[in-house]
């Protein structure tokens, strides 16, 4: 196929910007790209990202130079009506096109959907009988925890402790943990960045999502669905400590939250606290 | 009596205003009276009689759509008489203001009645960046707040909905399609005038305390919110039924009214953009009246869909309302290719390039577009073994996209290319598309979507494809189409200025979002950690920009029109479509003789020595 | 006058009155109930129902004393920085259960503990809880234990007397530097509302405030 003068320079042009481009964009920027490598499902939704980015970068490029191209050296001079070649179409352009969009979806869709499956990507809600295989190797160091989401504050139970009730989030490093996400009244999302997991909390529903946090550390807990006035300021600071650090934390907890434990509801997947229905 | 006073009774706006109020008062009482039944004492405890606002609204809407004369066709029938065309007399300026069914006067209501909501939905917008200037501030306490991000939100997405359909598609497709009217002018005048009562009812939102639950009116907190909740789920009921009447008309339109001998492979390719959406909005609108009124009944009549603890779920307001919700934003993206790959063949002096391909790419979205809505609830919880469908789905609807991309860059390559201000705004949409449905592809990837699902990422990205895209597009079909629609001519140099402002402010506005989005800022709230200041401080100070730029477009407008009023030139963009082929504004009839439509999009010469 | 003129005119007169309803609409949502005075001593009162003096007379409210000893219908409360701010609530609403007994146990407050009617206590019932005040950025959360069903002479309008029953409520946490923190109730209180978080709780100025520590 003979190519036009013309687009054979905006190919030379893009290969060569592409080849620039790609890598330094996979090497200077794509480290950078959250949510960081705090946990491991973070760590494995960052490789998302960065490939996502290396793929996004030569097309973005393409369309940006095609378009620099066609409006530079294709326009009309004077102020006179000129009229363009009468061309409808070009069975092998199109054809490449179609090709090359396919196979591109086609391949990012099972690159996805591979990174999904595989150990460590999740970090998502998956509901109450999530399907991955990931941390079926965990067993007994599994740590369960769950998040209850309410209106405007998340508090947290460890089922494994009594069922003990903490206002706010501390996992310990180097061991998996099971997150029960559930709410008590409307919507809500829970979403720690750092740790790279975000779940919807539904009332009466157990929404399950993996995280294994692989450096101490701090990260945010912030509510990413809109639940109300104060959805805003439903905001919070978990942390990763050490192990040691961790089992004095829940001491001195239980010690601080010793008088409420009788009142406190056994551990349930999800709870239909009264008052549910209209108040007053 | 007075001339004046015997042309004020009738069937116009002010006996559709009158017999409005008279409507909710009676609806108002009715609603007293029903809920003096004991199951709703809650009325008493909440101070909030729920059920008289909501018959009020609805009997309301019924006062007014009676005063306009809308019901005085189906009573006639009802009462035997045979069907008939509606015959409206040319009358002025006062057709504007009343029932008028004739596909060009309700396009121009349409384009009033689309900018005026825009305009104040934007407004909205203002408040919120304002808002969102420092995050220590609260210009706003935070439930009027959230009712401003609400009313943006709402208001923009009733609007943008029928934005294009609305003015141009009812105006330009019958005159495209070589057709004198089009197929139901009675539901296409009632379709506007809903859409009025509809944006009205939301406004009084504000009075009644607003609400807080943003556009997409989430259960169960939409079930559990005061007064100004239930002005949004009418509104939003309402404009579903104006867009799937408007959709109706519109297919049947273009399904049976086309010219005889015009086949589909010689239809202009903005009546394909037209006709697909309108086919999809017939199917998706429908869903969110039921999803609404589903909320409605819970908050009035004590059933249970979404409350958990009567059985009821959360999940099944999701599920209705993205069902709904996903193919509205291809109803939105759609128009607006059609709408450039109409006019760029008429600044590039060629034929659209691979115009069976667009016609594909175009189908392929409507019909997939149905499949996808579970990408919305990826970390929901729901149906999570089945996200890999809806990924696949989802990025597959990235390859009929690309066919209108390539149809455009075919367009573009090796033509004659005149920058005037409809194709500056034809070109932005493609450096803006392509941003916007990159960063699908993000969110399309779950484990990418983890961290961008409900931030603003997700805020940026679908501001880049409807704001970027359609209203991009929606200003080039002002500029383009209103010496046409008015026989006036808007100013070249005032709209490169609002051009230029617009897609810089624009740009410089969403592209440092998409970063905090990335860095865990979610969406919808009134304050952020200090450390992403900067970045929307920046976001702030170019929305304003992008407000002033439009300040700029309505000032064009309102002189252009309004005051100089310089007669446009008969075909100014010297484009070959039908609807420049008769007068400017085209006579009531549309043309004195149907003209053989031939190429839809007849430019350029054809190369040496071969046919033509 | 020309045609022309008076379409410039036209404009002007429809330009000026949309300004004017863009300044009310503004204006309209931007107001926010007045702050009471700066005072390291806060005294607030929580009413079952405002009654016919107010704005949604059925609805549960906050009342912050001024001062001049008013009482101020504002959940906008101002404390100073730094320092040790001592609350004493007047609490004349019946029980509703806190939806999560979690926040029956006081915390933020020095020595996690609360006087309720003079007792020193570190947790309440539950079950028989009217409000909470918490404030979460600062980790403090009060319970408010609620009047009893047949107590006698209970107040039915604000502002209430020290003459109707209620509960007193006391106790003491620091601020640290200056900003801008919400406060809120946690019991579903909203009388009538779908899980008793509509109406007054999602509503700027009755359940909910900013703690704004200057």
């Amino acid at each position: 196929m003979r190519l036009s003068r013309d687009f054979a320079r905006v190919l030379v042009i893009w290969v060569v910007a592409s080849a620039i481009a790609t890598p330094v964009v996979a090497i200077f920027l794509t480290p950078d790209l959250p949510p960081g490598i705090a946990t491991d499902d973070a760590a494995g939704q960052q490789v998302d990202n960065e490939v996502l980015t290396a793929v996004a970068t030569p097309v973005v490029l393409l369309i940006v130079i095609f378009l620099a191209y066609v409006l530079i050296v294709f326009r009309q001079q004077g102020s006179a009506i000129e009229e363009g070649p009468r061309v409808y179409g070009h069975a092998g352009a199109q054809t490449v096109w179609i090709v090359a969009s396919t196979a591109i979806v086609l391949g990012l869709f099972a690159f996805g959907t591979f990174r999904l499956l595989e150990a460590g990507a999740a970090g998502g809600g998956q509901g109450p009988s999530p399907l991955s295989p990931l941390h079926a190797v965990g067993g007994e160091s599994v740590l369960p925890v769950q998040v209850i989401g309410q209106q405007w504050q998340f508090t947290y139970r460890y089922p494994t402790y009594d069922g003990l009730q903490t206002p706010h989030l501390v996992l310990p490093v180097g061991r998996p943990v099971e997150l029960h996400v559930t709410s008590l009244d409307v919507v809500h999302s829970f979403w720690a960045y750092g740790l790279g997991v975000k779940a919807d909390a539904n009332p009466g529903v157990d929404n399950v999502a993996y995280v294994k946090p692989s450096r101490v550390g701090t990260f945010d807990v912030r509510c990413a669905e809109l639940c109300g006035i104060w959805h805003g300021y439903m905001f919070d600071t978990g942390r990763v400590v050490g192990e040691r650090s961790f089992e004095a934390w829940i001491k001195d907890q239980q010690r601080i939250f010793a008088p409420v434990q009788k009142y406190l509801p056994p551990y349930s997947d999800t709870y239909l606290p009264a008052p549910q229905g209209r108040a007053g | 009596m007075s001339r004046f006073a015997r042309r004020l009774v009738g069937f116009n706006l002010l006996t559709a205003v009158v017999l409005a109020v008279a409507g909710y008062l009676f609806g108002a009482w009715l609603g007293d009276r029903i809920s003096a039944a004991p199951s709703l004492a809650y009325v008493a405890e909440t101070g909030e009689n729920d059920v008289s606002l909501v018959l009020g609204y609805l009997l309301g809407v019924v006062g007014f759509l009676v005063g306009l004369g809308a019901a005085n066709y189906p009573i006639r029938r009802v009462l035997g008489y045979p069907p008939s065309l509606p015959q409206p007399e040319a009358d002025g300026i006062g057709r504007y203001f009343r029932f008028f069914p004739d596909h060009k006067v309700v396009g121009l209501q349409y384009l009033v009645g689309v900018g005026l909501f825009f305009f104040i939905a934007g407004v909205n917008a203002m408040l919120i960046r304002l808002e969102l200037l420092r995050p220590e501030q609260s210009i706003f306490p935070p439930d009027k707040y959230l009712t401003v991000v609400g009313l943006h939100g709402s208001m923009m997405m009733g609007v943008m909905t029928s934005a294009v359909l609305g003015p141009f598609g009812n105006y330009l497709v019958p005159l495209m399609i070589g057709a004198r009217r089009s197929a139901f002018p009675r539901l296409e005048a009632l379709s506007f005038w809903l859409l009025v009562a509809a944006d009205v009812i939301l406004l009084t939102a504000v009075a009644l305390g607003g609400f807080q639950t943003g556009w997409t009116g989430y259960a169960p907190l939409s079930g559990q919110g005061a007064y100004g909740i239930d002005a949004y789920l009418c509104f939003f009921a309402l404009i579903g039924l104006s867009m799937t009447l408007l959709g109706l008309n519109l297919t049947a339109t273009v399904v049976t009214m086309r010219a005889s001998g015009l086949g589909w492979g010689r239809l202009p390719i903005f009546v394909w953009g037209v006709v697909t959406t309108a086919a999809m909005m017939v199917l998706a609108a429908p869903v969110l009246i039921v999803a609404l009124l589903l909320v409605l009944l819970d908050r009035t009549a004590q059933t249970s869909f979404f409350v958990q603890s009567l059985g009821g779920s959360s999940y099944l307001f999701e599920n209705l309302f993205w069902f709904f919700g996903h193919p509205e934003v291809y109803l939105l993206a759609l128009p607006g290719m059609g709408i450039l790959l109409q006019l760029l063949p008429v600044f590039t002096r060629k034929p659209l390039w691979g115009y069976r391909l667009a016609v594909a790419g175009m189908l392929g979205i409507a019909l997939i577009s149905f499949t996808v809505w579970q990408h919305h609830l990826f970390v929901s919880g729901l149906a999570a073994d089945l996200r890999p469908f809806y990924m696949l789905s989802t990025e597959l609807i990235s390859i009929p996209t690309g066919f209108v991309f390539v149809a455009a860059l075919g367009t573009l390559w090796a033509g004659r290319i005149r920058l005037t201000v409809p194709m500056l705004f034809c070109l932005a949409w493609i450096f803006n598309f392509l941003i916007g449905g990159l960063t699908g592809i993000y969110q399309s990837d779950v484990p990418s979507d983890v961290t961008a699902h409900g931030s603003f990422f997700v805020l940026a990205h679908f501001h880049y494809t409807i704001m970027g895209g359609l209203v991009f597009t929606f200003f080039a079909a002002v500029y383009y189409w209103l010496p046409k629609m008015t026989g006036y001519a808007l100013s070249e140099r005032w709209g490169k200025v609002h051009f230029w402002l617009m897609f810089l402010g624009f740009n410089s506005t969403f592209l440092p979002l998409f970063v905090v989005g990335l860095l865990g800022m979610p969406r919808r709230v009134v304050t952020y950690p200090e450390r992403f200041e900067f970045l929307n401080a920046w976001a702030s100070i170019s929305a304003f920009v992008l407000g002033f730029s439009m300040l700029v477009f309505l000032a064009n407008l309102v002189y252009s029109l309004l005051i100089a009023r310089t007669p446009a030139e008969e075909n100014p963009w010297h484009s070959t479509s039908v609807e420049w082929q008769t007068s400017s504004p085209p006579p009531p009839h549309n043309f004195d003789r149907v003209p053989v439509i031939g190429d839809p999009h007849d430019y350029g010469i054809a190369p040496a020595g071969s046919s033509p | 006058m020309s045609g022309r003129a008076q379409r410039v005119l036209g404009v002007v007169v429809a330009a000026a009155a949309l300004c004017v309803l863009a300044g009310v609409y503004v204006t309209s949502l931007s107001r926010s109930p007045q702050a009471a005075a700066r005072s390291a001593d806060l005294t607030l009162q929580t009413v079952g129902a405002l009654g016919p003096k107010y704005d949604h007379p059925s609805w549960v409210s906050y009342l912050v004393r001024d001062r001049g000893g008013e009482w101020l219908h504002s959940t906008n409360l101002e404390v100073p920085a730094n320092s040790l701010v001592r609350v004493t609530i007047h609490q004349y609403d019946s029980a509703t259960g806190l939806r999560n007994p979690f926040f029956a146990r006081p915390q933020g407050t020095v020595g996690n503990v609360i006087q309720v009617d003079g007792k020193t206590v570190d947790v309440i019932d539950p079950t028989l809880t009217s409000h909470t005040f918490a404030i979460p950025q600062l980790g403090v959360f009060v319970p408010l234990p609620g009047v009893a069903d047949n107590a006698p002479n209970q107040c039915d309008a604000a502002p209430c007397t020290s003459a109707q029953a209620h509960r007193t409520i006391t106790f003491t946490f620091r601020t640290g530097r200056a900003g801008r923190y919400r406060w809120q109730c946690f019991v579903p209180c909203a009388a009538g509302f779908l899980t008793g978080f509509g109406g007054p709780m999602q509503g700027f100025g009755y359940m909910d405030g900013y703690l704004n520590v200057v």
